[in-house]
């Protein structure tokens, strides 16, 4: 049995997350990944944001920053410009990092600078009750939509990747295993990585979508997740209402701290 | 109608009564229920208002801005880093001198992060140039609000009205729902003067050259200054539609008080209660609550309080490097005209609960210290 203790702040618990949300799963693949990794705490930095998901570093014995709604990437840059030694992964949500702080994400996403993000999509403003976020499906109820959204859905791995990110990807909490490998892959990768893990809400978005029950939702990325692999194979048809998960994008570009460094460098030389 | 009610759901059938056309705003709690009741409202045609979503509160009070330009009654409703996140836009919509309505639910800033009440919020906001009104009840938040679209459509200034995270905006109380039917004659529909036009063009918030930029703050000084009597007035002619009156300040036992509590929100109600409580004593003591806090009411406070012979603030708020926000106003209300003593006492903040006993403490103190001590006195704080 994996020992989940030394990463854990125990007196931080109880956690806030209802029962049947995924972002516990997300917590524990995440702890299994960087052990996995070999990476040092001291050298490990987790910034989040606001929401239900973005409280997911206050639970890991990391340095750990909790900043304000929207601005984590902000926060990060500021780190990882300072430090760039130090590996810092973002955590946050779909409200987080594409509603309040959408301009942050594709700018951090257009510099390349190397920080990993981690975004649950959960479809939802979870923490304030269920409102309409970026993500939320057209039709979908939330309770500033209780009639269904009109608006049209980000495809937020796809803004990343259009933005400049050289690395973006997807997972989900019923695929765990693949879950941890995408994380891993996402930490280890130089440049922005952006890891889309959807993490349904069952209390804010499934109770008012006819998927209340969390076994539901699990059943439901279960059915509606498919691999890349897979992906390749299947026709338009068969891609209907079926989503993709794995390593979506995957280059290399220059990384932000290190041009940086290299333009410091040029400058000094030449002086 | 009669219905009880939280305070949230006070804002927004304050909001649906006063008819009005544009709604932006972004989730915050301990805001949520205002915004999510009335977009349910703008949805089921009970008001016959767009609700725009926004991505921020920043996009929100700029959609405000927007809408009010183009002549529409509009309004919005946050709290805590909400209110700050919009802090450039709030100056902005006092320049372009649009009478948008705000409620700001007071919640505690972070970090470290807190939910719950105190004053920092609304009053780091004090210098924008939006009225700023004070509510302790739910009734008196509905009113406030309809209210507030007259106040702030006849003197061409924004207005904020703030109450307390929980210990209003999620209690229940009894309120006299008023329709918008009723409120029609007190309140006619917004008929902008300038505004946002197909058929006549202005320039909105062009540059202004050191020739005229003075001119125009000149300009809301003066319609601050002005909105004093007009809030007066608004407040009256509510009473004789409604029969409810608020003032800009509510003296309470003052009459032949030797010392004065000053407070705002909802510890104006405990207040009171412990006032009640000493006069049984035979200790001559009241309360003053401050309602309209911008334009700061220096008249009314002076007229209560100069009768007194000591005066102690209550501020569930703190100016770091200077005193309780409260204070200070009273103070230079004070200032030069009498010689009251008058102490400071910080309690409260991040919801603490500022209970009958810790009102009566600082009462006690207040009235056994000799001379203040020291100005500023925090009230229950751990070593
Ligand atoms: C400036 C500001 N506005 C609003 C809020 C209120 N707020 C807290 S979390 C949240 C939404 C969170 O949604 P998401 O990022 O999708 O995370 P989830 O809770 O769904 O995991 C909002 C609007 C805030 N904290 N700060
Ligand atoms: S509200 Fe939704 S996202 Fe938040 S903890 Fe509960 S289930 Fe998870």
């Amino acid at each position: 049995m994996f020992d989940y203790l030394p990463y854990i702040r125990e007196w931080n618990f109880p956690h806030i997350w209802c029962s049947g949300c995924g972002d516990g799963i997300v917590l524990k693949a995440l702890i299994r990944a960087t052990d996995g990794l070999g990476i040092h705490r001291d050298e490990a930095v987790m910034v989040s944001g606001i929401g239900c998901s973005s409280r997911t570093p206050g639970y890991v014995d990391v340095n750990t920053l909790h900043t304000t709604h929207g601005r984590a990437l902000a926060f990060a840059t500021g780190v990882k410009h300072a430090s760039p030694n130090l590996n810092v992964i973002v955590v946050t949500g779909d409200g987080d990092a594409t509603a309040i702080g959408g301009n942050h994400y594709i700018h951090a996403a257009r510099r390349n600078i190397d920080i990993t993000v981690l975004l649950y999509n959960n479809y939802i403003y979870g923490m304030t009750g269920g409102q309409v976020s970026p993500t939320t499906r057209k039709g979908d109820r939330a309770s500033t939509a209780p009639f269904g959204s009109i608006e049209p859905p980000f495809n937020i791995s796809g803004l990343a990747k259009a933005a400049g990110a050289s690395f973006v990807a997807r997972g989900d909490v019923y695929n765990v295993k693949k879950l941890e490998k995408l994380i891993k892959l996402a930490i280890q990768k130089k440049g922005f990585s952006l890891l889309e893990i959807l993490s349904p809400c069952p209390t804010a978005w499934g109770r008012r979508n006819k998927m209340g029950h969390p076994v539901q939702l699990m059943e439901w990325l279960r059915d509606s997740t498919v691999s890349m692999e897979k992906w390749e194979k299947m026709t338009d048809e068969e891609r209907e209402g079926k989503i993709r998960t794995g390593v979506l994008h995957d280059v290399a570009r220059p990384e932000f701290t290190d041009e940086y460094a290299k333009l410091v460098k040029r400058l000094k030389a030449e002086k | 109608m009669k219905k009880v009610i939280m305070g949230n759901h006070a804002v927004s059938y304050g909001v649906r009564a006063s008819e009005v056309k544009v709604i932006s705003a972004y989730p915050i709690t301990p805001q949520t229920q205002v915004v999510e009741l009335l977009s349910e409202m703008c949805a089921n045609g009970e008001i016959d208002a767009k609700f725009i979503m926004v991505e921020s509160e920043h996009s929100a009070m700029t959609a405000c801005v927007g809408a009010s330009a183009a002549g529409a009654r509009t309004f919005t409703a946050t709290s805590a880093q909400g209110l700050l996140l919009m802090h450039e836009i709030l100056h902005w919509a006092v320049g372009a001198r649009l009478p948008i309505v705000l409620a700001n639910i007071n919640r505690a800033v972070g970090p470290p992060w807190s939910i719950w009440t105190d004053q920092n919020d609304s009053l780091s906001q004090r210098d924008v140039g939006w009225l700023q009104i004070y509510c302790e009840s739910n009734q008196e938040t509905q009113d406030t609000i309809i209210q507030s679209f007259k106040i702030a459509e006849k003197i061409k200034l924004p207005v904020m009205i703030v109450l307390d995270a929980f210990f209003l905006s999620h209690t229940f109380e009894i309120v006299d729902i008023l329709e918008a039917e009723q409120v029609r004659a007190f309140l006619p529909p917004y008929v902008a003067d300038k505004q946002v036009d197909v058929t006549e063009s202005h320039s909105f918030g062009n540059l202004a050259s050191p020739d005229s930029y003075m001119e125009l703050r000149y300009m809301i000084q003066k319609a601050m200054e002005d909105s004093r009597e007009v809030i007066r007035e608004v407040d009256e002619e509510f009473g004789k539609h409604f029969g409810r009156s608020y003032g800009l300040v509510k003296p309470y036992r003052c009459e032949d008080a030797e010392t004065i509590l000053v407070t705002s929100g909802t510890v104006a109600s405990t207040t009171r209660a412990v006032i009640d409580e000493m006069r049984d004593e035979g200790i001559k003591i009241g309360a003053l609550k401050i309602r309209v806090f911008r334009p700061f009411p220096f008249e009314e406070v002076f007229d209560v309080l100069s009768k007194a012979k000591k005066v102690a603030v209550i501020d569930r708020n703190i100016s770091f490097g200077h005193h309780g926000i409260f204070f200070q106003e009273v103070k230079s209300a004070l200032y030069g005209r009498t010689d009251i003593p008058i102490a400071g006492y910080i309690a409260g903040l991040g919801g603490r609960d500022v209970t009958p006993t810790v009102i009566r403490e600082i009462a006690d103190k207040a009235i056994s210290d000799k001379k203040p001590e020291r100005e500023i006195n925090w009230i229950g704080v751990k070593e």
